[in-house]
């Protein structure tokens, strides 16, 4: 644990990163930026699983291989997105919510 | 000293990711959300878990930034400005994220957490251990199945970016 940090400044924190994701995630209107604020979403919840781990069960280490696990998906639905984004790209010409309409390629 | 360093990160990884969500500039908010992940890699090394530092730093600060600056580059202008929602909606928007963060952060303050001051130091070795390991809380399920997702996203990655276009032009040099 951190000297002098409680787990409720480190919780808070992830909580704002969280909630900055969220509002880039409604308001963007592009696929790459709703890509990089679900990155955000994430992370703060890669962040509390570790904190809550580290706090609260000092001597398990259920939180340090669910968090590996949620950076293992991302990575993977990371490549997967970019990929989709270029694909859709070379049709549409285009990585804009309002362009991509129909899912039939 | 420890103390000083969080609050410095924080404050970072807060205005980064403020920035990096209404920046309008795309690569400029790939690169903010770069400083975002650094920072998580740095509360990691504060609660002394170098292990998933070390991940953080190469998965997501080596990678993940560098597949989405590739992106970025294939499909955009750089000096391309990118559309804004309209001033109403980033408001009304704003205004919920900043209630729902109020409400989260006054239920998370008022929960009494039974914290344990207790300083242990994980090594590589026990992470590992326990992520292979077959007995009772074990993790070699989860450990195989998430190595069948990669290579199912490394083939579906490769698949789906070959796309139309290199199929037609391979009949068409045959």
């Amino acid at each position: 644990m951190i000297e002098g940090i409680s787990i409720y400044e480190i919780l808070a924190l992830t909580t704002i990163l969280f909630f900055i994701g969220v509002y880039g995630f409604v308001t963007r209107k592009n696929l790459i930026s709703i890509l990089i604020s679900v990155e955000l979403i994430l992370n703060a919840s890669v962040v509390n699983f570790v904190v809550i781990n580290k706090y609260l069960y000092p001597d398990m280490l259920q939180g340090v291989f669910v968090s590996i696990f949620i950076i293992a998906v991302a990575a993977a639905e990371t490549a997967l997105a970019v990929s989709i984004i270029i694909n859709l790209y070379r049709q549409i010409n285009s990585v804009e919510v309002k362009d991509t309409e129909v899912m039939k390629y | 000293m420890e103390r000083i360093i969080f609050y410095i990160l924080a404050l970072m990884m807060i205005v980064a990711a403020i920035a990096s969500v209404s920046s309008r500039k795309m690569l400029r908010s790939v690169i903010y959300l770069l400083f975002v992940l650094a920072g998580v890699a740095g509360v990691f090394f504060l609660i002394d878990y170098n292990f998933l530092a070390a991940v953080q730093l190469t998965v997501y600060a080596g990678g993940i930034i560098v597949l989405m600056i590739f992106s970025v580059l294939l499909v955009h202008h750089i000096e391309m400005k990118l559309e804004v929602a309209k001033i109403s909606k980033r408001i009304s928007v704003a205004l919920a994220c900043i209630i729902g963060a109020g409400i989260f952060i006054v239920t998370i303050y008022s929960y009494d957490f039974n914290v344990i001051g207790k300083a242990t130091t994980t090594t590589t070795a026990e992470i590992g251990k326990g992520l292979l390991s077959y007995e009772a809380g074990g993790f070699i399920l989860p450990f195989e199945v998430i190595s069948v997702i990669l290579l199912a996203a490394m083939i579906g990655a490769i698949v789906i970016a070959k796309g139309n276009k290199l199929e037609s032009n391979n009949t068409e040099t045959k």
